[in-house]
């Protein structure tokens, strides 16, 4: 089969992030689905040792992380721009309690947007999450997705903070929403 | 009617190895109306966040019986977490709310329980054990269900009383909540 380079970029920095997941520990990947963590997805189901984990809405994703961590186990959240809305009272779990956090969000809303309903959200994502306490990584070239989230990773679960990377829609590109 | 304390009493009375996550309200002071415990895990907020924090832990813990219990309004505000748990299935997790039909807290406003069957959305979200308990005469059978690693997940909807109690406030330093808590399974405090 004929890979796109597009396709087969967005497949390398998806392996990447899995990488850093799978190295990092992490057990629990609650999500919301999106099309730029859909590989990602794909690659946590097939995973024995990692568990992906459907939510209805994000903040479930937020409360489950810190239940996780209370039990001895790592997760990370994966997310669209649009679900950081969904969680900004229970960040308060995260930041009265202190609980590491680990929020991989694709946005949307920034680049090339096709659907203006978006843009709200996407325009106030970094701002919301900074409000809430969470510190605020964004990744936008390929080749520094996997140092980004490797470095995020070791903010969160070493150093015990909240942290979100941002995954540019410019880094997603046409790949997640022009198929 | 059974009296909420008198059932949170009852469910927790040979908890064993238990772990306890309390719904923000009258759910966190009836479960420290029965004493403190290092493993309880009290929220004073996030609300909503009960039976999926719960959920984290029981896939965490195995080995560990999850019990979270919550009020129904809590429980109305994260309503899709039935469908959440379901797909998961972890059999070491329970989740008891007590149904009062009100939300206590702010006035004793009308809950949509006097409507809405919370057992019954449960069981249509997939949960297979789902019981509405009215009588004393279930509790026994029920504290040893919960204290079990295996057969759930399982909802309890107990209907309770609207008579408020007296309010038993516990840990509130959520950071320290947190630390006492991983001791207790023998983890680091962070």
């Amino acid at each position: 089969m004929n890979v796109h380079p597009a396709e087969d970029a967005y497949h390398k920095w998806s392996r990447d992030i899995f990488d850093v997941l799978s190295d990092a520990k992490v057990r629990q990947v609650p999500y919301v689905p999106d099309g730029g963590h859909a590989r990602l997805i794909e690659l946590v189901d097939a995973h024995s040792a990692m568990r992906a984990i459907p939510l209805t809405t994000e903040e479930e994703g937020v409360a489950l992380a810190a239940g996780a961590w209370l039990g001895g186990e790592r997760a990370a959240v994966l997310l669209q721009s649009s679900g950081v809305g969904n969680c900004i009272n229970m960040l308060s779990l995260i930041k009265i309690c202190k609980f590491p956090l680990l929020m991989l969000v694709t946005m949307r809303g920034e680049w090339g947007e096709f659907n203006a309903w978006q843009v709200p959200m996407g325009s106030a994502t970094a701002d919301a999450l900074g409000l809430m306490g969470v510190h605020v990584v964004r990744a936008t070239a390929a080749e520094e997705v996997r140092q980004v989230v490797s470095n995020a990773a070791l903010m969160a679960f070493q150093g015990g903070s909240a942290v979100s990377v941002l995954l540019s829609q410019r880094l997603i590109g046409a790949k997640a929403f022009l198929n | 009617m059974l009296e909420r304390r008198n059932v949170v009493s009852a469910l927790l009375g040979t908890r064993g190895e238990m772990a306890v996550v309390t719904g923000l309200g009258s759910a966190t002071y009836d479960v420290a109306a029965v004493g403190d415990h290092p493993r309880n895990f009290y929220l004073w907020g996030a609300m909503g966040g009960a039976a999926s924090l719960a959920l984290g832990l029981a896939m965490a813990q195995p080995e560990t019986p999850v019990v979270a219990i919550t009020g129904d309004g809590e429980m109305l505000m994260a309503i899709g977490t039935f469908c959440t748990i379901a797909l998961q299935a972890p059999p070491n997790l329970s989740i008891v709310v007590l149904d009062n039909g009100l939300y206590g807290e702010t006035g004793s406003q009308k809950s949509h329980t006097g409507v809405s069957d919370l057992a019954g959305i449960a069981k249509a979200s997939g949960i297979a054990m789902i019981e509405t308990v009215t009588t004393s005469s279930e509790l026994d059978e029920i504290a040893a269900s919960i204290s079990l690693t295996a057969g759930g997940p399982r909802v309890y909807v107990v209907k309770v009383s609207q008579e408020p109690k007296p309010r038993v406030l516990p840990l509130r330093e959520g950071a320290h909540a947190k630390a006492r808590f991983r001791e207790a399974f023998g983890l680091t405090a962070d």
